[in-house]
């Protein structure tokens, strides 16, 4: 087993053990903590892939700045960290059946494809560059889309927080 | 040895880490001093002076003094996480200095050695993806030790990294377009080769600047500790050697952003002039002129913040937000604008 092989299956297992702990951990923040670990785990499978500059943005974007938020949000809704103790109803349970046997579906579709540690990738995948060509090329309407998506939802929110202003 | 110790294998890596914390361990053991001392001055007073010639080695006396006091956990605090906190916050400061290059070619007896521990193309990016994972240590030490003053220092310090953050790398931004390059040394090299960043980008260095005091939590923007309002903010509920932690996070923090204005606006190890005299040494010399260049400037900015600190005043927290998303972020989001133009039009 070759070193790049060895860090794979080590972070596999990483990755999966702490996505389970977000599910299944009753305390909000360690769940919150437990996904910050589970996209850092992320980020260096794109290292594996010799991705260097996707790994730094999935770290400072997910792992940096979204969790960040989210973790603020949990610390002041729950301080003492208790979590909402959500009972699980009749439907809920046929709903997460369903969703989990769609997502094993996907995946034992994708599962095979994905095993290989050392993939063969085009040249400068990953990098800065090829990043930056492909975002203003082939997915520039996607990316606009998605960033004027973005825009609404800052407006929205901005309007139900802001306070009643008396004239 | 000497071929294992200078060579890039493992025990060569290891070496150079040793040799990196050490030093900079060192450093922010003497920040931590002229912090006490200019603190003096500046008041009028001597400032620490009974240990060793000037006070020198007050930093070795505190820390022994740290490690002798008593260790306490709060009873009613999350454990792992009020253990993890402190490291967490230390290992993320120290471990940006992976990809900051200290001098420019260094010769050692006859061997090249790159005066880098990894020369990693996306060198600036790591530095921001590693320092936005230490925010998971002031966060974690404010809610985990389960007290009121703490969860408001953390929570401060959350929102004020975050939009600080945004300011502090549009700002370096500006420097990456003019550069082409996220390489540490290549950018410094580029200001070797034409004039200092800092002329061609002074918006983006006063941004830089600005945000970068945000982003240490030091004056005037330490609100996450703030202590007449908060007692010590995160880390009110630590003691002894997690507290030093965190103290020494804290100045490895300045360390690395003094490093960072350096190598990004201020030509790094380039002077002016001084470079023709370099050319008739031999290379071992040069490298280490530029190593000493590099440092100096290094300490003038660690001044500055030690200047900045007995100067101004604390901002309050609605001043701060304003500060940051009003002024700070607008200006960088127009240099970002102002230098593509320029790009755009050939004339930077």
């Amino acid at each position: 087993m070759s070193a790049r092989e060895l860090v794979f299956w080590a972070d596999a297992i990483v990755a999966v053990m702490s996505a389970f702990v977000v599910v299944l951990h009753r305390n909000a923040v360690v769940c919150a903590l437990a996904l910050v670990m589970h996209l850092c785990a992320i980020a260096v499978f794109f290292l594996l892939l010799d991705a260097a500059f996707l790994f730094a943005v999935q770290v400072i974007l997910y792992a940096g700045a979204i969790m960040v938020l989210f973790l603020f949000v949990v610390m002041l809704l729950d301080p003492e960290g208790r979590g909402m103790g959500i009972r699980v109803g009749r439907v809920q349970l046929g709903l997460t059946i369903v969703g989990a046997s769609l997502l094993l579906m996907g995946m034992a579709r994708a599962l095979p494809s994905a095993m290989d540690p050392s993939p063969a990738l085009p040249e400068g995948f990953g990098g800065a560059h090829s990043v930056g060509r492909l975002l203003f090329t082939d997915y520039l309407f996607p990316f606009e889309l998605a960033s004027i998506l973005l825009l609404v939802a800052m407006i929205g929110a901005i309007h139900m927080g802001r306070k009643e202003v008396e004239r | 040895m000497i071929d294992l110790l200078l060579g890039a294998g493992l025990v060569g890596v290891l070496f150079k880490i040793a040799l990196v914390l050490g030093v900079i361990m060192t450093v922010v053991g003497h920040v931590v001093l002229a912090e006490r001392k200019v603190a003096g001055w500046m008041q009028d007073r001597v400032g620490p002076n009974r240990v060793g010639p000037w006070g020198m080695l007050q930093p070795l006396a505190d820390g022994i003094k740290f490690i002798f006091k008593e260790e306490i956990v709060p009873e009613a605090a999350h454990k792992a996480t009020y253990v993890l906190a402190p490291i967490l916050a230390l290992t993320a400061a120290l471990t940006t200095f992976a990809v900051v290059p200290f001098s420019d070619r260094l010769v050692v007896l006859g061997r090249e050695v790159a005066p880098i521990i990894a020369d990693l193309d996306i060198g600036i990016l790591w530095i921001f993806a590693v320092a936005s994972l230490g925010v998971y240590g002031i966060v974690l030490a404010g809610w985990s030790s389960n007290s009121k003053y703490a969860l408001m220092g953390g929570l401060r310090s959350s929102a004020q990294m975050i939009s600080y953050e945004l300011s502090m790398t549009l700002s370096v931004v500006g420097v990456l377009m003019v550069t082409g390059s996220l390489r540490l040394a290549d950018i410094v090299s580029h200001q070797t080769a034409g004039v200092w960043n800092v002329l061609v980008q002074p918006v983006g260095f006063l941004v830089f600047l600005t945000s970068a005091f945000a982003e240490t939590n030091r004056l005037p923007f330490d609100l996450p500790e703030a202590e007449p309002e908060l007692v010590a903010g995160y880390h009110t509920e630590y003691s002894s050697m997690k507290f030093l932690l965190f103290y020494m996070a804290e100045y490895a923090h300045i360390v690395l952003a003094s490093s960072l204005m350096t190598l990004l606006f201020f030509g790094g190890w380039h002077l002016p002039f001084v470079e023709g005299m370099l050319a008739s040494f031999s290379p071992g010399i040069a490298g280490l002129v530029h190593f000493l260049i590099f440092f100096g400037k290094v300490c003038f900015f660690m001044f500055l913040y030690i200047w900045v600190r007995w100067t101004l005043p604390r901002f309050r927290y609605d001043q701060l937000m304003r500060l940051g998303w009003k002024v700070m972020l607008p200006l960088a989001l127009a240099n970002v604008a102002w230098t593509a133009a320029l790009i755009l039009w050939g004339i930077a």
